[in-house]
């Protein structure tokens, strides 16, 4: 049967590489990465529904611009780390797992492109949105959360 | 200084700034960097019901929720200290198509019009922000992942899948926005 790392990985980018069993206060520093990700929304104003709108009528490079530059100096940050075998502050090496494909990044995507436009956020944005004051938006964290459940209870039946 | 800080940030700030949360996560702690997983972190720690997709430990990953915990403070940070006071500039085009669905208020970046709770008791209401939210939740890990897992950390590493992915977030972004939304917003 699968190991928990198979099903925790499953289906999912982001995934904690790191084999260190580090006390919970070390994960502090996330959380202010976190704070410094949040401000970076904010003020860039990535978490505007108007952006959004603008980016997919194209009224605006602004989003554009935005998620080219950030790829650019993401391929270049992880083909330094790649290229320099670059090792974690706590000495670990880097470790970039290759992603396979499946026909979920195809209707997921669609269907995730469809939520974007008409809540002008992704998930990430959500969570920038609630702490700026706009309180209602927690119903639409709430409702990701319960759409994120019922693709775990369906999974087995969806074409993938 | 301060002032500057106050005003939008262009995207040739913000979009090298955010690009660099990709190395930043990895020195770190070898962290790959993505949101939506969080959600899910979420489901298996609130609500398993016995699903396999929610059988791990999730504590392996309680970073994520660090870093998203993190996000909702930056967001009440900015919105403290260094919010813009003007009003949110928009594309005149847009202007005038949303004001034809009476959207008129340009006060937050998130309009009030439209995401707020009275507008929870309005059919456009609910199906923009339970609707739509449901849609991103689903769609997120049905994909396996959401902008930043597949736009900009799975670009990042030159993952091809990572790369359909984005186009179909697009695609999906630009049938919703133009074909189907004018169709909500009238409501």
């Amino acid at each position: 049967m699968n190991t928990e790392y198979e099903v925790r990985s499953e289906h999912a980018m982001c995934v904690n590489h790191s084999e260190l069993d580090k006390p919970l206060v070390s994960k502090i520093k996330y959380g202010v990465a976190g704070i410094l990700f949040g401000i970076i929304l904010v003020k860039s104003e990535v978490i505007s529904w108007f952006r959004i709108q603008e980016m997919f009528r194209l009224q605006s490079f602004h989003m554009y611009g935005v998620i080219g530059s950030a790829v650019i100096v993401g391929i270049i940050s992880v083909w330094l780390i790649k290229r320099f075998n670059a090792k974690t502050i706590d000495g670990e090496l880097i470790k970039l797992e290759p992603k396979k494909f499946n026909k979920g990044q195809i209707y997921g995507g669609l269907i995730f492109g469809f939520g974007w436009a008409i809540t002008g956020a992704c998930p990430g944005p959500l969570f920038a949105q609630i702490g700026t004051g706009a309180l209602a938006v927690c119903v639409t964290l709430l409702s990701a959360i319960a759409g994120t459940w019922v693709y775990g209870r369906m999974k087995d039946k969806l074409p993938h | 200084m301060l002032d500057w800080i106050r005003q939008p940030w262009p995207w040739y700030v913000a979009g090298p700034l955010i690009g660099l949360t990709v190395p930043l996560l990895l020195l770190l702690g070898n962290k790959s960097f993505g949101i939506s997983s969080s959600l899910r972190h979420i489901c298996a720690a609130c609500v398993p019901a016995g699903i396999p997709f929610f059988r791990y430990d999730w504590k392996k990953e309680i970073w994520n929720l660090f870093f998203v915990t993190g996000i909702l403070l930056g967001g009440i940070l900015a919105a403290q200290w260094l919010s813009n006071p003007s009003p949110v500039v928009v594309n005149p085009k847009l202007a005038a198509e949303l004001s034809g669905y009476g959207i008129t208020n340009y006060d937050g970046l998130i309009p009030q019009q439209l995401f707020s709770w009275p507008q929870l008791m309005t059919p456009r209401g609910i199906i923009m922000m339970v609707g739509g939210g449901f849609l991103v939740g689903f769609g997120t890990r049905y994909a396996g992942g959401c902008t930043s897992g597949h736009a900009i950390m799975g670009l990042s590493n030159l993952q091809w899948p990572s790369l359909v992915a984005t186009c179909c977030f697009m695609a999906g972004g630009f049938i919703m926005a133009n074909l189907v939304l004018p169709y909500i917003l009238k409501m």
